[in-house]
Formats: C-alpha cells, structure tokens, sequence
C-alpha cells in the first residue's frame, strides 16, 4: 500500500494494530485506550510508535506523551467532521510536535490543502484512490490569507 | 471600496478554478452527491425546488455600479432575469444551470466578487450596518474591520468544516443596524475609559429554530487582538461545539449547555495561548482604512428649496420623508431605493433595474451601491440638489414606492415558491398584507413597524425579530401561519412572543389587520408600535385576532 508524505508516493510501511491484535516487532501505530492500558509494554518493545487520534480525543491528556511517537494518525471517520484540523494545528503550533502527522480514513480531496496547512504532511485516504490525482491538490491555491502551521505570519505581513 | 490587489485576484481566480473542477468530477462521477455537497454549498450552491440556487457574496452589502452590471449580464444570460436579495446582504440567483455555475464564477471573478462560504459549514459574508460611514451616529466605521474578518475568514485553513454555519456581524454605530445581537458573533465598536476605540465582543446570538440573544464575553478587546480573539472562540466551537445533531449544532447552543462563565472561561484560555502569535497590526488597519476613506464631497450648505420642494409635491414629500435618510455631511442624503412595490417579490430586482441603478450610482453616488439587511438598496451620497430628478427616475423604476421602515417595507424569505426547506409561501403573504394599504395615509399612521415573514422555522425571513413575526408551518398539508408579536433585531434585541394558535392562509391578512386596529386604538399619543406593544403586553392583541372567530 502506498501514501502520500512530503508531497511524494512512498509505500507505508507502518501498521495500524487493532486493540486486541498481538504486538508484532515492526513499526506500528495504536489507539489512545490501547496505549494507556499498555504504556510500559509498547515502549519496552523498542520499535516506532504511532498513535491514533479520533477528532473527539482529548489531546491535552497525551501532551507529555508525544515525546515517544514519531508520527499522530489523524483518523478521519466523517469528512465534514473538522475537529481534527485543530488538533493538527495545537500538536504543530503548540506542542511543537515535529514527527509525522497523517490523515488518515474517510477525508477528500478537496481537503488535502487545507489540511497541509494546518500541519498534516502525511496522507493515508480510505479505499482505491488514485494517490498521483491526489498529489495536485497539495498546490490547489498559491494565496494564503491566514498564518497557520505552514506559514507562520499572515498575508498582511508578507504582502509587497 | 475595498480593492482587490494581486493576491486577492488570484485566490479568487483559483478558486473559481478549483470549483470548475469540482463540478466536473461530480459530473463524471468522480465525486459522489455527500461529498459534492459541502464542496457546492461553500460556493453557495444549493440545490432547490426548481433548479439550483446560487448564492453570490456581497460582502458587508457594499458594490460597485461596475459588480451590479455583472450581475445584471448573470441574470439576463444564466437566469431568468432577476435575482433575489438577501437578510445577509447577499444575493442570489434561482435558476442557474450546474454546468453554467463554474463560467458564472470566472465571470464574477473579473469584477472582484465570488460566492466563496455564502453557504455551507463555514464563517459566512461579514454583515455590517448599510449606513456605515455616513451616518450621524458612529464612533467609527465598521467596514475595514469586515474587510479584514474577511480576508481572515477566506479559505481558513482550520474552520472550513465547522459543526454549522457561522455568520460574524459588525456595527460602528450607536444604534445597532446590523443585528449584531443575533450574530454567532456579534462585534461592537466601543469606546473605553481610557478613550481607546476597540471591539464589544458578543456570542452566541441566532435566528432559526432555537432563537437567542446574544452575550457580552468581552466588554472590550483591543484592536490588534480581533483576529486572535475571533481565532480563540472559533476553535473552542470547531472542537466541542455538538456535530452530533445538525438542530443543536450552532454556537449559540455551546454557550447555553456550557453556560456563558465556563464559555467565556475557555475562549480566554484559548486566547492566552495564541494572542501575541496572531497580532493585527496597526499599520494593516491603517492600510485597509485607505479604501473605505470618504469619497470627494463638494462643500455645500443643505438645499434651501427641499423644504419647498417636498411642500408643493406631496408624492415627493412622502417619498422624501420616508425614503431618505440624513447624511453626516451638509447638502447630502441617504437614499433608499425600495424593493418592496407592493404586488412585487421583496428583495427581487430585474435585469434591466440593476443596470439602471448602476447607471444612476455613477450619476448621483459615486458609483456605489449598498444591500440593507432589510432587503433594500441605498444609494448613500446623494447629494440633495439632485433629490427631486433622483425620485422621479427612481419612480419610473418602480424603485420608489415610500414605505422604508413601515409595514409594508416587509421582510421576506422566497418561500416555498422557490425553497425546498419551506413548509408554506411567504411572497404572497407580504403581498396580501401591502394590498391592506389601498391608502398611504393607512400605512403612514402606522408608524415604523417591521413585519417580518419566514417559510418555515429555518427563519431566513427573520421573522422571531419582527415586530409583528409571521411563520409558516405546515397543518397536514396545508399552509398555516404562526404570529408573534414585539420582536426586534436592534439595540432593544427581543424575540417575539407567540400570539396563540396559527392561522389559516385566507385568515393571515385579516388577523395582522386586526393588530394594526388594536395598535391604534391602545396607542398613546406618538407611541410607536413596538412601545405599544411592550406597554400592553400581547393580551389585547390576542383578544382582537383571536376574539373574532
């Protein structure tokens, strides 16, 4: 399977463990109750965590935690759900989360440049997508009014 | 007026760009009807009774004679020749073609407008007061601050898919002419005790099914903070505002299940973390000022033949009074252009009139042309020498009928004539209540009433804040009409209270005239409606209307 990261096509190599699924030796991503109830195990696993955000978590309970995971998954459940823009923006700008940040699930097009704004560099769409028709939608505007993640002051301080 | 520099060009150029091929994929199949639809509705898209409905942005109901001919060229070669204005100062066209939507857009595109969030889960066109800047009454004008909520608000990376619409609302002035008060957030410009003019900032305020007044959160915040403060209780909303049901989804019902306190608590908590990241700077506003500066006024004194003029011609004189405003400047008057000719759509202008009021901007308003909320036009710098010809082209228009502000200045959504939401027609309705007037002196009398009329309890006729609210539901099928009394969207905020069981459709005009016999049998000397109303209370009224069957 492939994704894409960095506005490129890279083939994804870490897997998304299920609650119940046994722990395998390779880089793997878990959900928030998963990562709770099995904190001291996973690290003791020594191989690259991810974790799994939903757009309801409460992300100001996990901020002493980011330190150990190299990438937040950023599930998307419903496209029109946009709770998850914020929470890309506060690990970005507030936390200072500089490991990978990927949307992931039921998340479209016409959302990927909006959502490279507000920090996400990974994307993990639902389904067979044509990941190359994804690609230019990273670019679909070259004006942005607003700071956010991607730049950090607004139009009005960069206008000439 | 504000001017677009390249970047605003381009993003909107893009946009139309972008929106071009979304509809092309949905037309091919590529994107399904759930996913095309946010994308259409955040380019004002709806899909209606008849045909699509495409709502344009006219931001804080500001344009240019040069925008009204574009729109007059979009109704004569994409609709059928008229578009209909809106509550929110916009307008909207009923019968556009999907496939045509996209070379509407480019076309908009060359005259500075777009249909960017005029729909959708989004922040909507900035709202603001149609006498901005030249009325008697304002700290300061409220338009370089929409300007900059707008730029702000475009495409924003992080609140484009919100629980529910957002509409931000600003006012300069002493009286309140925007309805901030019914605003998911309102802003008021206020002066402090240390003389520094910055921002009253209200939340939570809303029509629609669940009506509520806004509150106060912050009785002062700095200029240089609008952006950050806005940033604050928008992301406090997109992140625990309910998505759960689509009914209590807005802001306003956050605010209510947290309490304003705990509200409050959480905005400033957000704001803490993020206000000196996101300044606005000073030279910014300044630079934003520059377009909104007044335009070149000649000295005169005020015209010493108008108070002849409107003696000898009491058609004038009518029209004068009712019709036109003062003006902060000598010899100048704010005139209203009326678009509600009884037996006429309220809000409704032909092709043929929006080119001819472009033509009479040039002439006689340096070629601007303002929306009220209301659903009229103001030509806002005439100059009084030029009144009595203005009329008399105006009256050739049937732009001139004088009733701004009475009760047949009648608010009106398009009803179920037009919208697939509606349970019951509203045009007709304000159509039947203007025929009530056979004599102006009748309507005059009256005094300042707002009648306000909605479709159904979606409320884009406004009607929880009309003086006398007129709602259509449905009765198995049939069209009935619930009537509430004493609303208002201004400074005295209210929400009307229901006057009892709703009303047949052959009974509604009847039942609204007995309020007006009830009104000037109780009133005292002078009284208006709306004090009548809040003396008495709804009792005497209920009598009347009720009394009779």
């Amino acid at each position: 399977m492939e994704i894409i990261k960095d506005g490129q096509i890279v083939a994804n190599d870490w897997r998304h463990l299920g609650d119940d699924e046994a722990l395998p030796e390779q880089a793997i991503t878990i959900s928030l109750p998963r990562w709770k109830n099995e904190k001291d195990r996973l690290l003791s696993l020594g191989v690259p965590l991810g974790l799994r955000l939903n757009s309801d978590d409460p992300i100001e309970e996990i901020v002493d935690d980011l330190k150990y995971f190299s990438m937040i998954v950023l599930e998307f459940r419903q496209f029109t759900d946009g709770r998850s823009f914020s929470l890309a923006r506060l690990l970005r700008e507030r936390y200072g989360f500089d490991g990978e940040i990927r949307a992931r699930g039921d998340f479209i097009r016409d959302q990927v440049f909006f959502l490279s704004r507000v920090g996400v560099n990974a994307f993990e769409p639902k389904g067979p997508q044509n990941l190359q028709e994804m690609l230019p939608a990273l670019q679909e505007f070259t004006v942005k009014y607003q700071a956010a993640a991607d730049v950090k002051e607004p139009l009005y301080r960069r206008r000439k | 007026m504000y001017q677009y520099d390249d970047y605003d060009q381009t993003l909107v150029n893009e946009r139309a760009a972008q929106f071009k091929s979304q509809t092309e994929r949905f037309l091919k199949g590529e994107l399904s009807e759930d996913q095309f639809r946010p994308l259409r509705l955040m380019n004002g898209l709806y899909i209606q009774r008849h045909a699509p409905m495409l709502r344009i942005a006219v931001p804080y109901g500001l344009l240019s004679s040069r925008q009204l001919r574009m729109l007059a060229h979009i109704a004569r070669t994409y609709d059928k020749g008229y578009g209909h204005f809106t509550t929110r100062q916009n307008i909207q066209f009923n019968w556009p073609k999907l496939e045509d939507v996209p070379t509407i857009l480019s076309e908009l595109a060359t005259v500075q407008m777009h249909a960017i969030q005029t729909s959708g889960n989004c922040i909507r066109n900035v709202t603001s007061d149609h006498l901005a800047g030249v009325s008697g009454d304002e700290l300061e004008d409220p338009r370089p601050y929409c300007e900059i909520i707008r730029q702000w608000s475009t495409l924003h990376p992080e609140f484009s898919y919100l629980p529910r619409k957002f509409k931000i609302a600003v006012n300069g002035a002493s009286n309140d002419r925007a309805a901030i008060r019914f605003h998911d957030i309102g802003l008021q410009l206020v002066r402090n005790d240390h003389g520094e003019i910055g921002f009253e900032v209200l939340v939570g305020g809303g029509l629609g099914r669940t009506p509520i007044i806004g509150v106060t959160i912050r009785p002062f915040l700095e200029k240089i903070h609008l952006l950050s403060y806005l940033e604050a209780i928008l992301r406090v909303y997109n992140r625990f505002g309910r998505r759960d049901n689509k009914f209590k989804a807005r802001i306003k019902i956050l605010v209510k299940e947290l309490g304003k306190e705990k509200f409050t608590e959480m905005v400033e908590t957000e704001w803490a973390a993020i206000k000196d990241h996101l300044l606005l700077d000073l030279e910014e506003i300044a630079r934003i000022k520059t377009f909104f500066q007044p335009p070149a006024y000649e000295t005169l004194a005020d015209d010493p033949l108008l108070a002849e003029k409107t003696a000898q011609e009491s058609q004038f004189g009518a029209w004068f009074r009712h019709n036109t405003h003062p003006h902060k400047m000598p010899g100048y008057r704010v005139v209203f252009l009326s678009l509600k000719t009884p037996g006429k759509p309220p809000g409704d202008l032909n092709e043929s009139q929006m080119d001819a009021i472009a033509n009479l901007a040039d002439r006689y308003s340096f070629g601007e042309i303002r929306v009220t909320h209301t659903q009229n036009l103001v030509l806002a710098d005439v100059k009084q020498a030029d009144l009595y010809e203005l009329w008399q082209r105006l009256k050739s228009l049937e732009l001139a009928a004088p009733n701004i502000g009475t009760a047949s200045d009648i608010i009106c959504c398009p009803g179920l004539d037009f919208c697939s939401l509606a349970n019951a027609t509203s045009i007709p309705i304000a159509n039947g209540i203007q025929q009530i007037f056979d004599n102006l002196d009748y309507l005059y009398d009256l005094g300042d009433i707002r009648i306000n009329i909605s479709g159904c309890m979606n409320g884009c006729g406004h009607h929880t804040v009309g003086h006398i609210g007129i709602l259509g539901v449905d009765k198995k099928g049939e069209e009935w009409y619930q009537i509430t009394l004493g609303g208002s969207s201004g400074k005295d905020g209210a929400l009307g209270e229901r006057l009892g069981p709703s009303v047949a459709k052959d009974e509604i005009c009847h039942a609204v005239e007995a309020i007006f016999q009830t009104y000037r049998e109780q009133r005292l000397e002078d009284e208006a409606f709306l004090e009548t109303v809040r003396r008495i209370g709804i009792r005497p009224f209920q009598e009347r209307v009720y009394g009779d069957n």
